[in-house]
């Protein structure tokens, strides 16, 4: 489903990606980890279309099409989902609001009319049931004055409306407490399907205990270092990543 | 340019009018040399040859103008076509409350009362604008709400122009006078309907007494043609609230003067404007308050979009006098130029000589922030659209307070039609 190959990126010229290999089939849960400043968030950001970074060297393929030179809004009606590590706080666009006008251009894009009202309502009561959402938080600014917790559920939330065949999960669980992270991970649970990847960036294994991953891959200093199964997510709870580093180190 | 000829020496104001006309002859236009008006030129506009009494009336069908009214909600109307005051197309009152024209105020013996004690009495004798409207003016809106009145709907002034002259200076005058715990809002609006020149020098004096509430909304989308110069003179007694709201996002050239005045305690004075301009068009805001008393507040907020080769300027003025302790006084103008021709030169003036007070003020002049595009983006939403919500969003909050819903409404579609997109939606 997702493709990626010998992916350098850099920004103000600081390579900051350095040669990933990565393949996501359908249907898997991928997570990567790694150390501060090991290029997790610059690899979620690249794959979503952030022009801020410069691929300077391979390709990022989905379902066997090169997205270079596809806009991140392309790109989102082609199936890919990031969700945010600091969601941006739109003051002025309610959650509805926002909502509505994504499934639309989303819709208008692929040729298809406007979503009736009628079923419009009827998906984001149903979606927002299912992250546990409020209704009145839905008429609320976008983001502005949310919690770090219902920030990232409502990152789900957008998820789960967006129905994306690539989502990327950038430190989900950061800022989340106990309960919001059961709800968040069980929204992720419910949405994933054999038709659909997700990748969890994270940095502790916390998150892995609820949506279980087929593959752990651990980046550092821009390199998937280390893969394997979800043990390796125990192993490195257990160790830190010092070990790591020392063993590529070498 | 010979004015005399054409004044009334029997008129009752004949004194003030005098007075007035002696204080232009010997000022005459602003010129850029003025700090006030060191940003907007009126070179070009003195140029032009203005008609100042049109010779002929011209009527108007109501389904040619209904657009501009907001006819979705039942209102007064007093409405002015070259200068003149149309019957046909106004709806005044008397029921409790007076809603009707300057020239029968300024006449009739019922009105002496008030039109000596309020007229002229807090738009300048200095400026020399004011001085010429003050001098020449010869129609506007009278609205007087008497104690604990409030009128049954929202009060339009509008005020068209029809091409009859080549080109055409108005200068209509406005009173309003809003008594002890009375309330009322009024929504004014100039438009012109060709492409002839008209220049409109507009004096509007409010007096808000003990506890009233005034929601004053400007609309000033105007033919390119078309240019303003409004001076509005708000005089406010204690625990009154007055808002005006100015929404620019047209005409030629467009300078507002605001200017405030807290004559008592526990005063709240807001003014809110949303500029969205493009191609050549130049507004310029220029506010004062002036906190006279202690305990009162003030808050402005101004949010513009310069497009093309527009230019704005926000000029905001704030004296404290000594004795005013304890007031708050806030200030923000926030701008986004989305050309690199266009500009915007925003300036805020504090003059504040009491030590217990709170004043802010902020300016923001910048670009769109790139990391809230990528966010729209990443959702689906093009670049284009992403823009445009961005910029709807920034000049939503001005909006917030905007109590007549079909106005804000309207003022929506304004904002989408000038931005160019249809979203689809109301914020």
């Amino acid at each position: 489903m997702l493709k990626i190959k010998d992916l350098h990126a850099s920004v103000d010229d600081k390579e900051i990606l350095r040669g990933i290999n990565l393949e996501i089939k359908a249907g898997e849960v991928h997570a990567i980890m790694g150390p501060n400043g090991s290029g997790k968030s610059t690899l979620a950001s690249v794959i979503a279309g952030n022009d801020n970074f410069e691929v300077t060297q391979g390709s990022v393929e989905l379902e066997g099409e090169d997205l270079e030179d596809v806009s991140p809004e392309e790109r989102a009606h082609k199936g890919v989902f990031l969700s945010f590590q600091y969601p941006i706080e739109i003051p002025g666009v309610s959650v509805t609001n926002f909502m509505k006008t994504a499934i639309n251009e989303s819709r208008k894009a692929k040729g298809l009319e406007d979503m009736p009202a009628k079923d419009m309502l009827k998906l984001i009561r149903e979606k927002s049931e299912l992250l546990e959402i409020d209704r009145k938080f839905l008429s609320r600014s976008l983001n502005e004055g949310f919690s770090g917790g219902e920030k990232k559920r409502n990152e789900i939330f957008q998820m789960a409306m967006l129905e994306p065949k690539v989502a990327i999960l950038d430190e989900t669980d950061s800022g989340l407490d106990i309960d919001a992270l059961r709800i968040v991970a069980s929204g992720v649970n419910k949405l994933k399907s054999k038709d659909n990847a997700v990748i969890l960036i994270t940095h502790y294994q916390r998150l892995l205990e609820y949506i279980v991953p087929d593959f752990v891959h651990v980046l550092h200093n821009g390199k998937i270092v280390k893969s394997g199964g979800k043990e390796l997510a125990l192993e490195l709870e257990e160790k830190g990543y010092d070990w790591l580093k020392q063993e590529t180190a070498v | 340019m010979a004015f005399e000829n054409n004044v009334d020496v029997e008129h009752p104001v004949h004194d003030v009018r005098m007075a007035a006309i002696k204080n232009f002859e010997e000022k005459g236009f602003p010129s850029k040399k003025e700090e006030a008006w060191k940003y907007t030129s009126l070179n070009n506009i003195q140029k032009i040859d203005f008609s100042i009494f049109p010779k002929q009336e011209n009527a108007l069908e109501y389904k040619d103008v209904k657009r501009y009214f907001i006819h979705e909600i039942d209102t007064y109307k007093i409405v002015f076509v070259d200068g003149i005051y149309s019957s046909y197309l106004s709806e005044t009152t008397h029921d409790g409350v007076d809603i009707c024209l300057m020239s029968a105020a300024l006449t009739k013996p019922m009105y002496k009362q008030v039109i000596d004690v309020y007229f002229n009495k807090i738009a300048s004798k200095d400026e020399s604008l004011t001085s010429l409207n003050t001098a020449f003016s010869r129609e506007g809106a009278y609205i007087y709400i008497p104690k604990n009145k409030m009128p049954k709907k929202p009060i339009e002034i509008l005020h068209f122009s029809t091409g009859n002259e080549a080109s055409l200076l108005l200068q209509p005058r406005n009173l309003i006078v809003v008594e002890e715990n009375a309330e009322v809002q009024i929504i004014e609006r100039h438009q012109s309907l060709t492409s002839n020149e008209v220049l409109t020098n507009a004096v509007t004096e409010i007096f808000a007494a003990k506890s009233a509430i005034v929601d004053l909304y400007k609309i000033q989308n105007d033919a390119a043609t078309a240019s303003l110069i409004d001076n509005t003179y708000v005089d406010q007694k204690d625990k009154s609230l007055v808002k005006i709201h100015t929404f620019s996002f047209g005409g030629k050239l467009t300078r507002n003067n605001l200017n405030f005045y807290q004559n008592g305690e526990y005063i709240d004075s807001t003014m809110k404007g949303v500029t969205i301009l493009g191609e050549k068009q130049h507004v310029d805001h220029h506010t004062l308050v002036h906190h006279i008393q202690p305990n009162c507040e003030s808050h402005q907020d101004y949010k513009g979009i310069y497009g093309d080769s527009s230019t704005g300027v926000f000029n905001g003025k704030i004296i404290v006098d000594k004795i005013a302790q304890k007031t708050n006084a806030f200030q923000k103008n926030n701008n986004i130029l989305i050309s690199d021709k266009a500009s915007i030169n925003s300036k805020p003036q504090l003059e504040i000589f009491a030590d217990d007070v709170k004043c802010s003020h902020g300016c923001t002049i910048g670009q769109l922030d790139k990391d809230a595009l990528f966010y729209l983006q990443s959702r689906g939403i093009p670049e284009k659209e992403a823009r445009a919500l961005l910029m709807y969003a920034f000049a939503n909050n001005v909006l917030s307070s905007v109590r007549i819903p079909e106005l804000k409404a309207r003022i929506n579609k304004l904002i989408a039609k000038k931005l160019g997109v249809n979203l689809g939606f109301d914020l």
